[in-house]
């Protein structure tokens, strides 16, 4: 895999791939390397697409039995992904929803890459965005096949038919299911040209169908990684080093050993394992053991260190991200400035469903069954790890318990694979909650210096920006392109909604090291809104404006931005006038190809006591496939930002995460959850990504809301840390 | 031995007096409905019924559970109320991942046997022992209010 395509912003794919989409109505569809000869080698005992498995059959396969099944590239974590998947493939082959299986795609990077962020992967809200055109082509591609063997069949012009269904009808009421057609259909040569439905066509595709994964998430029989059982299987868990970076020196394991159930304790690099018939047995062996760390270079950092280098380098330049204007001179010029630094934490992913693996390593193989946004890089570690080819790594993806993008990371697939090489047996490794926590790969904490040039009237004609944090691309990709910039981390604040004579973003890589850093739902776009929306919210107030309207004047150019937000703040009574004690904050930004406005109204129960009444959130994604899944993602993802921006930080001291479980890194409780409302602005744009989009905009809505109602401006998140707790 | 009474079924086992009854149901019985959040009775995922009440059943002895009559939610569809909670679960499309779910259906399963008609403060007492991480409160909430509207 090319890596450093990924480098290129994804803003840039997004711009491609809306430009592709102007293309909706009339689209011809045939990758490059399928050679036509090979529908040819249709065999009669096969489905519909198991002959053009690099074709459309790479996404749909057709059964005798007329049922439908749909391998999709993209997993699902909770976000809807397979019902979306499932609909676009529906809507274009003419078939119930019911229809229709799903199945994962497996690992294989040629066809399953995804088209924004250029390799296999779940996350970055590109789900809707990457499927969108290719899986509609796959359904109607396998639909004029179908057509075209009814034709052939009754002796009449293929133009005369007609499917739906899951049937073929043809001019004189004849009618053929799907399934006696799949023999002959899989005889044809693939269609040169696609015609796909333009949106007035669409009978499913933006209805609020039902999720198709649900029902066994309420019976307890959906199989998360967890729940797995394969035969011969053993439970491990594993102790790893405390501070990121150190290694075992030696383990003392004669007491766990005669822990009843315990089976084997091995010794890896960094870590210890001990597996047994069941978890508890793996606990307690492991809290019996006597284990000797070197814990390395990092056991004596703490977060005040981290805070004040964040500081520090927010005053450097770094590497210049982006540069309009010259804001030099209008900073010289400028009526009056203004600087402020926003600070934001590092934060944990917690899904519910800890990290767990099951694997088996065998001489000539190795399979591994767990959930995973990356099926292709779980294939490479596991390679490496085995020492096996990677064709020889079998990869079942799984129903995952939520992932926030923490399963975009593989280490604990590494180490599920590097236990099990040890033993002859399959292990399934199930993570504690204290070691999925302390072992995370954490969001970056960030420091923001934003600094704007006013003019008289205390609008900006712009602003300096300089980020500072370590660089999850950096990282995940091993390295960044030349030029020193993190696109995911500038994202959004390089193309700011406002319109700005002078900008100058400056990056400055600042890597605290004592713990990796990852992708976290928001990603980039998550830093950059809270940034900025803080910041032009004290723009407006010190300017004396309605911070509303003082953003609208910078909005002339941007239709959508504008429409979001005057939806927003009508539908949360905006202007209304509350009560003492009582104020409404606003974010808007334009973030994974959406518009999106939040606004938060809050009470001041006392000093420090908060109570959200009211959360009002205004989006426009462009096409929806499906809204309810919109609205559920907008609920969820506020709600997931919520519980951070109020009570979330991951501290350090000594080198080792202080956090451990959920008594110390709290979660949003029911009784702290105020309602989500959310207006779907109804649009023809190319879709856009939703599910990390209410997490982006809660927290400078919350932020602002806090000042609006008490007066104090909050620059650093968590509120927490101020002392506020929800009530 | 413990002798214990799940679902309706007994079953003489052989295991630790001290081993919670999570592991139990999970690891011995295979009953991997019910599932592992935390460990320390904070998150909800693993609320079962003793004798009619939602436990958490990671810090629960198996030792103090004999005798007792413990339903997870494999069996809770016997439950005419249970099976309400699970099909107002899917008409208000509750479920993201799905992880927390079971353990959220056993609270609210309890919570409506005990007050068929809650208020908004009793959902939040009876509902407040269960995290979910991806945000679906809004709609448990209405789910549940639904239930006791009916
Ligand atoms: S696993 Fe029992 S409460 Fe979390
Ligand atoms: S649905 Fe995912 S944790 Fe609740």
């Amino acid at each position: 895999m090319d890596k450093s395509r990924f480098a290129v912003s994804r803003r840039g794919f997004l711009k491609g791939s809306s430009a592709a989409l102007g293309g909706l109505v009339l689209s011809t569809w045939l990758p490059g390397f399928v050679p036509r000869s090979v529908a040819a080698e249709a065999t009669a005992a096969g489905r519909l697409g198991d002959q053009s498995p690099r074709a459309y059959g790479a996404y749909v396969r057709i059964g005798h039995d007329g049922l439908v099944t749909v391998i999709s590239p993209k997993i699902e974590m909770g976000q809807g992904a397979h019902t979306g998947i499932a609909m676009m493939v529906a809507e274009e082959l003419e078939v119930p929803l019911s229809a229709v299986t799903i199945e994962d795609a497996p690992p294989d990077s040629e066809l399953y890459a995804d088209s924004l962020m250029q390799f296999q992967a779940t996350g970055g809200s590109t789900s809707t965005r990457h499927s969108w055109k290719p899986l509609r082509e796959a359904g109607a591609t396998a639909r004029l096949l179908l057509i075209q063997a009814a034709a052939a069949r009754w002796g009449v012009d293929a133009s005369q038919c007609h499917a739906k269904n899951g049937e073929v009808f043809g001019p004189a009421e004849q009618k053929l299911g799907y399934g006696e057609l799949v023999d002959a259909a899989s005889e044809l040569p693939l269609p040169t040209e696609v015609v796909l439905k333009t949106p007035e066509q669409f009978t499913l595709l933006g209805t609020p169908a039902r999720r198709i994964d649900t029902p066994n998430k309420v019976n307890g029989k959906a199989q998360f990684t967890i729940d797995l059982s394969v035969p011969g299987m053993l439970i491990a868990s594993t102790m790893t080093c405390p501070v990121y970076g150190g290694t075992l020196l030696s383990v003392d394991d004669t007491t766990a050993k005669k822990v009843p159930g315990v089976r084997d304790v091995i010794k890896l690099d960094n870590a210890v394992a001990v597996t047994a018939s069941n978890y508890w047995a793996c606990q307690q062996g492991l809290k019996a053991l006597k284990v000797e760390w070197d814990l390395g270079e990092h056991a004596s950092i703490n977060s005040a260190q981290i805070d004040e280098a964040l500081l520090q380098a927010s005053s450097r330049d770094g590497v210049v991200a982006h540069s309009t204007g010259d804001i030099g001179k209008a900073l010289e010029s400028a009526a009056s400035r203004f600087e402020a630094v926003y600070e934001q934490a590092f934060l944990s992913h917690s899904p519910l469903e800890p990290m767990t693996c099951v694997a088996h390593v065998r001489a000539d193989a190795c399979e591994l069954w767990v959930g995973t946004q990356v099926p292709v890089f779980a294939q490479q570690t596991a390679a490496k790890i085995s020492g096996l080819p990677a064709d020889k790594i079998i990869v079942n993806n799984q129903l995952i318990g939520g992932a926030f993008g923490r399963r975009l990371d593989y280490d604990f697939i590494t180490q599920a694979v590097d236990v099990a090489r040890h033993v002859s047996y399959p292990i399934k490794l199930i993570w504690s909650r204290e070691e999925d926590m302390t072992h995370d790969l954490y969001r970056p904490q960030y420091a923001d210096r934003l600094t704007a040039a006013l003019d008289a009237d205390g609008k900006p004609t712009g602003w300096q920006h300089r980020i500072a944090g370590a660089s999850v691309l950096g990282r995940y990709m091993g390295s960044l392109p030349e030029n020193g910039v993190d696109a995911d981390a500038v994202e959004v604040a390089i193309e700011p909604i406002y319109e700005l004579q002078n900008l100058l973003v400056n990056y400055v890589r600042e890597e605290p090291k004592v713990v990796p850093v990852s992708w976290w739902r928001g990603v980039g776009p998550l830093r950059s809104t809270y940034a900025l929306e803080c910041f032009i919210d004290e723009l407006a107030h010190n300017a004396g404006a309605d911070p509303v309207e003082f953003r609208l004047s910078l909005l002339a150019e941007q239709p959508r931005a504008q429409a979001v937000l005057r939806l927003a703040a009508e539908k949360a009574g905006w202007g209304n006038t509350l009560p003492a004690g009582q104020g409404r904050g606003v974010a808007v930004s334009a973030v994974f190809g959406s518009y999106v406005a939040t606004v938060v109204e809050m009470e001041m129960l006392g000093d420090k006591a908060v109570r959200i009444k009211r959360l009002v959130s205004a989006i426009d994604c462009g096409l929806v496939t499906n809204p309810t899944s919109v609205h559920a993602q907008i609920e969820g993802g506020t709600l997931f930002g919520l519980s951070a921006s109020l009570f979330n930080e991951i501290l350090i001291e000594q080198g080792v995460v202080q956090q451990t479980n959920f008594h110390n890194y709290r979660q949003l409780r029911i009784n702290e959850a105020p309602g989500v409302e959310v207006h779907i602005v109804p649009s023809l744009e190319a879709p856009g990504g939703v599910g990390e989009t209410g997490t982006a905009l809660i927290g400078p809505a919350l932020v602002n809301a806090l000042h609006a109602a008490s007066g104090t401006r909050l620059r650093r998140l968590p509120l927490s840390r101020a002392g506020y707790y929800p009530a | 031995m413990n002798l214990l009474s799940i679902n309706g079924e007994q079953h003489q086992l052989d295991v630790p007096d001290d081993m919670p009854l999570l592991w139990v149901l999970r690891d011995v019985l295979g009953l991997t409905g019910t599932k592992f959040g935390c460990g320390i009775a904070q998150c909800g995922a693993c609320t079962v019924h003793l004798d009619g009440e939602a436990v958490r059943s990671c810090v629960l002895p198996v030792s103090a559970v004999a005798g007792k009559a413990i339903v997870t939610i494999e069996a809770i569809a016997e439950n005419a109320v249970g099976a309400k909670v699970q099909q107002a679960w899917l008409e208000h499309e509750v479920v993201q991942c799905g992880y927390c779910q079971s353990g959220q259906i056993m609270s609210a399963t309890a919570l409506l046997q005990y007050k068929p008609s809650p208020s908004d403060a009793e959902i939040d007492a009876g509902m407040a022992g269960n995290i979910c991480r991806c945000g679906t409160y809004t709609r448990i909430r209405a789910a549940i209010k639904d239930i006791g509207q009916a």
